[in-house]
């Protein structure tokens, strides 16, 4: 239970229930697709660049509680970031959720997404999102998948 | 008692499995004995695949220790044991669906293999543009791509009959949509994502009067029920081994000789073939006809150890004990706050699917994983029926021989912990 707990921490649960920045935020001038073809679940992501720094950003679609949870935290933490900035934050939120890396302090509040590293099934989960939102970032129009 | 009561009647229902015999029967499979996140494992995804008794995994190490080498085309005494013993499969299958005639088995991979083999041979021979296949919509991926990608190429097109809210197909529906363009009706037998048993011998009947053939996806149906091709009167019957107890990549289709003579070959290569020049090749008669390659010799052999062990136990009397435990699991999980059973069909075989309100279907997985519980949660490789119901996606626990009440218990204190968790 002790993992389980870890895993479905309230933050976690909370963003599940009542996720942030759900839907297309005004202006939103690009979007990508993540889908996991194991599960269909899906997410779109939208964004704004102004300059080179991500103005707004959100997301729709239906999915687990990591998922969700995953890409509401993802619409906080990016707000405002460069690409390469969010690039680099994904790197070190990649290497938490896969247990490669002893996570950065920059992570911040997506801390509370450490215990997927014990769920390795999950890691997809936690990690569509960010593969959207990155494809939207670059302008590529396939959705991407997490296979 | 009177004694009376004792005398069983040839229609009376066949006795279900006691708990002490499954207790028995669980020995035979290695991988039970183990434990998961230190709880025993609870494997509850049979349709999925099912785990292997200890004789067909001696069965297949066996033939690999002592008769193993090629087949059709060895003069060697051990090639001519390979055969003997991948041929003695072939009318192990036969007995199994109670063919007409071992050389309407054919070995393929799976019953996705035997599918693509009759939307690639028959579909081609006998699908023409403005053509029509005709399917339910509760098939899996593997009876829905192969005719679409047939449809495609050859300008037809794929007739969907529709489902009721309880999973059951409209069957005067699909008796609408059997016409003069419809070439081949493929309806599965049980269904893997909703567990209805479909009344194929019903579907066989409208579909002959208009003279048209059917494929029976028996991927479900074969591990929990007899089935008699003859009796249900189908042209085409697809099984796979994984899901009966015996090896993966190892599958049978069933289909009438007549209709397997006429059909092209759909793979070249060796085994398949009577004489090859450059000019022409003459094919090999049926089976072979369909078995290019170096076919999986020790699946086959493995399989026909499954059907073995199957049928020393009784499939009627598996039935029967499944579907004790399917109505205790349903009665049970219906009563959980939230659930939603998806699947209610008037007639159901192993498999109790559900979404739980509030709570991901995966979530409730990695829950009962930690419990020990293996479960299937997502689409089930059945996409449309799965977002006909208007969820992303369901959990799906299905039942094994090997599965037991305390197993149903286990299931049920996953639940509640998923519910406990999410509160």
């Amino acid at each position: 239970m002790s993992d389980l707990r870890d895993l479905y921490q309230t933050v976690i649960l909370d963003h599940y229930k009542k996720p942030r920045n759900f839907g297309r935020p005004e202006g939103a001038d690009r979007t990508a697709q993540g889908v996991n073809p194991l599960c269909g679940d899906r997410v779109q992501v939208f964004a704004r660049l102004e300059g080179d720094k991500v103005a707004a950003v959100g997301f729709e679609g239906s999915g687990c509680a990591i998922s969700t949870a995953a890409a509401s935290l993802m619409t906080q933490a990016v707000q405002g970031r460069t690409r390469r900035e969010v690039d680099e934050l994904f790197g070190h939120y990649h290497d938490m959720v896969t247990g490669e890396g002893e996570g950065d302090a920059s992570l911040g509040k997506l801390e509370v997404l450490a215990g997927v590293r014990e769920f390795p099934a999950r890691v997809k989960c936690a990690t569509l999102s960010w593969h959207a939102l990155r494809a939207a970032l670059d302008g590529r129009a396939e959705p991407v998948t997490t296979e | 008692m009177s004694s009376a009561h004792e005398i069983l009647h040839p229609d009376a229902a066949p006795a279900p499995l006691t708990e002490l015999e499954v207790a028995r029967l669980r020995e035979d499979f290695p991988i039970l004995r183990q434990t998961m996140h230190g709880k025993p494992l609870v494997y509850l995804d049979s349709a999925n695949t099912s785990q292997k008794p200890r004789s067909v995994i001696d069965a297949v190490a066996r033939f690999y220790s002592t008769d193993y080498a090629n087949v059709r085309r060895g003069v060697y005494e051990l090639s001519e044991r390979a055969d003997r013993a991948f041929e003695g499969a072939r009318e192990r299958v036969r007995r199994f669906l109670n063919a007409p005639d071992a050389r309407e088995v054919v070995f393929v991979r799976g019953t996705t293999e035997a599918i693509n083999l009759v939307a690639a041979s028959f579909g081609r021979a006998r699908v023409g543009p403005g053509d029509e296949v005709l399917i339910t919509a509760m098939e899996h991926h593997s009876n829905i791509v192969p005719w679409q990608m047939l449809c495609r190429e050859r300008g037809a097109s794929l007739s969907v009959a529709p489902i009721d809210d309880r999973g059951d197909v409209l069957i005067d529906e699909l008796a609408r949509r059997i016409g003069p363009r419809t070439r081949l009706v493929s309806v599965v037998h049980v269904s893997n994502a909703l567990g209805t048993v479909n009344p194929v011998r019903e579907i066989v009947q409208m579909a002959h009067a208009h003279g048209i053939p059917v494929l029976l996806d028996g991927a479900q149906a074969a591990p929990r029920m007899p089935v008699d091709v003859q009796a249900l009167g189908c042209d085409f019957y697809a099984i796979s081994g994984h899901k009966l107890y015996g090896p993966s990549g190892i599958g049978a289709l069933w289909g009438r000789a007549e209709l397997l003579e006429e059909m092209p070959p759909w793979q070249g290569g060796g085994e398949m073939i009577e004489t090859v020049t450059f000019e022409e090749t003459k094919y090999a008669a049926i089976p072979a006809k369909f078995e290019a390659g170096t076919p999986n010799i020790a699946g086959a052999v493995g399989l026909g150890a499954a059907m073995d062990w199957i049928e020393a136990i009784g499939l009627d009397r598996i039935a029967a004990y499944e579907h004790e435990l399917l109505a205790e699991a349903t009665a049970r999980v219906a009563e959980l706050p939230g659930a939603r059973l998806i699947g209610t069909a008037r007639q159901k075989s192993g498999v109790l699917a559900f979404a739980l309100d509030g709570i991901h279907a995966h979530d409730v997985a990695t829950i009962l994983d930690r419990e020990g519980v293996c479960v299937r949660a997502g689409h089930h490789c059945a996409q449309p029926v799965v977002e006909r119901f208007g969820v992303p996606a369901t959990v799906r626990a299905s039942f094994g021989v090997y599965n037991t009440r305390e197993d149903v218990d286990a299931l049920l204190r996953g639940l509640r912990t998923a519910v406990e968790v999410f509160r």
